[in-house]
């Protein structure tokens, strides 16, 4: 598995490379050392997210967000501008790209809705398993389906009892001769009423004291296989249009070739899925967080109190200013960790730190930006509550703040300790 | 018609919503490090040619632009709506400050004839000089009709019906083709770059 990460990111360098050769700016140096210049390529993968967000997705968001409906004309659209499902390799019809871009575009689709970029964001997580760790056919099959039509998915892990506690996972997967049949409960799951197919983490290894890297086996299962019951659709705080569903398994009969690697891989499988995504996580918080700065800035640029705009007192112009710094450094912190994981590197100290502090900031901004609307940004006409409620779950989904925080000490720890 | 080449010219500007600020020496506007993009009205242009040709009614697009290397990100940007082929006449940036449409237009006529473009689409101005000229000079060079300011055009055969927005209102001609076309704002809405165009695998 580190081999097809080094893979992918061999080849995510080489398509950066590749642009950047294409590039006509002649600043050579700029290639070499730190640079914290876009390619081309990039930014034109911005602009068009950009546009997409502001001129497609906000004018629609705060509909979607009173009604909980799932936003499937913007979704179709992200399809086919190509926003959607950008890591699927070009083997499969996809856009093959690297984590930063898509980053970048997350940020982009953040900056219009939190709620249709978590939609988004679900395939990427739950493709991503089968991008690091399927074989051909896998990939061919589950992959190319989603660049044929605008298909969801979804990555089952989290439990009624279990979501932090991955090890303490109870939905089983029994071998029944070339079959696994799949008996347990899943929660939370993001797109679970829309997906044509979940990526599955199940526990194959009974002996209870076997550790969670040898115990658990991921699987790909088919959405109308019979015994899967899907939820009624929960009602949350926030990003209220993302479909967020509960999912019974009843003897549901995995095929073996569904495997992903094998038997007691699934663990491993599904913690390097996250490498790969959190960086897209703490992109779309601060996607949500420049909104936020934003919408604050023009309002205190308008309105008045004690005879100056808001932005002529100190103490609102202190907040900006505050909000301004988490917002670069937050997005200074995704960018390394994205651009990490692209070099073929391990991240997981960079992405839990961008993960982290971005989530933490996120509710922090959105809070601040409702301050600075007063009255107004308590109500549902302003588009700042809608912020804030969204912005929570940016420290509990993909890795609970606390988790990042074990995640980061032990990394950090660890260098002292060599 | 299955026949017809449309030449498209673009041109790089300053991006719309940029703030545009002089030079601490007055000789003219900061363009260094500032956003550029097509000019907006060049952007309707190649969208109608692109969509002419989705309909079967025009065979190659063909952007052009005239100017320093940059130009070749604005010609990309054609590229990845749809156009062909991106022709960069590439004038050197100590003389790009003195490219006018009077220069502009010479290298589209001659263009137009070695290209054997049937139809040439512009915008109707740019935004940074709001010249509206070159269309014009371009028509008169090649001793073409023109049909300037157009918001609707159709293609019928060896004609083609421009309907324009003039000061009184709406004005409807039609061209014997070959012609010059000026788009203006209404004449679409421009369609934005798919990623997949945009890395040139589509």
């Amino acid at each position: 598995m580190a081999a097809a990460l080094l893979r992918r990111g061999g080849r995510a360098l080489q398509g950066f490379w590749r642009s950047q050769h294409s590039k006509t700016e002649p600043k050579p140096e700029a290639l070499s050392g730190f640079n914290f210049e876009l390619t081309e390529q990039q930014k034109k993968f911005q602009d068009t997210a950009r546009k997409f967000a502001r001129e497609e997705i906000m004018p629609v968001a705060a509909e979607y967000d009173r009604t909980g409906e799932y936003p499937v004309p913007l979704i179709k659209r992200a399809w086919e501008l190509g926003l959607m499902n950008v890591h699927i390799p070009e083997s499969c019809g996809g856009l093959g790209l690297g984590s930063f871009d898509a980053c970048l575009i997350t940020e982009e689709l953040a900056y219009g809705c939190t709620g249709l970029q978590t939609a988004i964001e679900g395939n990427s997580l739950g493709q991503m398993p089968v991008i690091i760790a399927g074989n051909e056919q896998q990939r061919k099959k589950y992959l190319g389906r989603m660049t044929e039509q605008p298909l969801m998915c979804a990555y089952c892990v989290t439990e009624p009892g279990a979501g932090s506690d991955v090890a303490g996972l109870q939905t089983r997967a029994e071998k029944k001769g070339n079959e696994y049949v799949i008996n347990g409960q899943k929660m939370w799951i993001t797109n679970g009423g829309k997906a044509n197919w979940y990526f599955l983490l199940a526990r194959t290894d009974s002996d209870p004291k076997a550790p969670a890297s040898k115990a658990f086996t991921g699987f790909i299962v088919e959405a109308d296989t019979p015994g899967v019951q899907i939820g009624r659709k929960e009602i949350n705080m926030g990003q209220r249009c993302s479909d967020t569903r509960g999912i019974v398994f009843e003897n549901v009969i995995v095929p073996k070739e569904n495997v992903l690697l094998g038997e007691g891989a699934g663990f491993k499988i599904a913690m390097g899925a996250f490498d790969r995504t959190r960086p897209l996580v703490a992109a779309g918080a601060v996607g949500l967080a420049q909104r936020a700065l934003d919408e604050a800035t023009k309002y205190a640029l308008e309105r008045k109190t004690f005879g100056r705009h808001l932005v002529e007192h100190q103490a609102v112009s202190f907040l900006l200013a505050e909000m301004a710094m988490k917002v670069e450094l937050a997005r200074m912190a995704y960018q390394r960790a994205a651009w990490e994981v692209d070099m073929g590197r391990r991240n997981t100290y960079h992405a839990s730190i961008a993960k982290a502090f971005s989530g933490d900031i996120a509710n922090q901004v959105a809070s601040d930006a409702v301050q600075i609307f007063g009255g107004s940004g308590f109500n549902s006409e302003y588009p700042v509550e809608k912020l804030m409620r969204d912005a929570k779950i940016y420290q509990i989904y993909e890795g609970t703040a606390q988790i990042q925080r074990l995640i980061i000490a032990r990394e950090h720890i660890g260098k002292y300790k060599k | 018609m299955a026949e017809l080449r449309a030449l498209v010219g673009v041109k790089r500007v300053i991006d719309y919503a940029v703030k545009i600020r002089v030079k601490p020496d007055k000789t003219g506007v900061v363009t260094d490090g500032v956003k550029h993009s097509m000019n907006p009205f060049c952007e309707i242009a190649v969208e109608e040619a692109v969509r002419l040709k989705e309909k079967k009614l025009v065979k190659e697009v063909i952007a052009v632009s005239c100017g320093p290397k940059q130009c070749q990100e604005t010609l990309r940007t054609a590229l990845a709506m749809g156009a062909d082929r991106g022709i960069h006449v590439e004038v050197p940036e100590s003389e790009a400050e003195r490219l006018g449409p009077l220069q502009v237009s010479r290298v589209l006529t001659a263009l137009a004839q070695k290209e054997k473009a049937g139809l040439v689409l512009l915008g109707k101005q740019a935004i940074d000089d709001d010249c509206n000229q070159t269309g014009q000079m371009t028509a008169a060079m090649l001793d073409w009709p023109q049909g300037t300011f157009a918001s609707k055009l159709t293609l019928e055969g060896d004609k083609v019906t421009v309907e324009r927005e003039i000061d009184g209102g709406l004005e409807t001609i039609r061209l014997k083709l070959p012609a010059v076309v000026t788009a203006d704002l209404r004449l679409n809405e421009p369609r934005y770059a798919t990623l997949p165009n945009i890395m040139g695998t589509n």
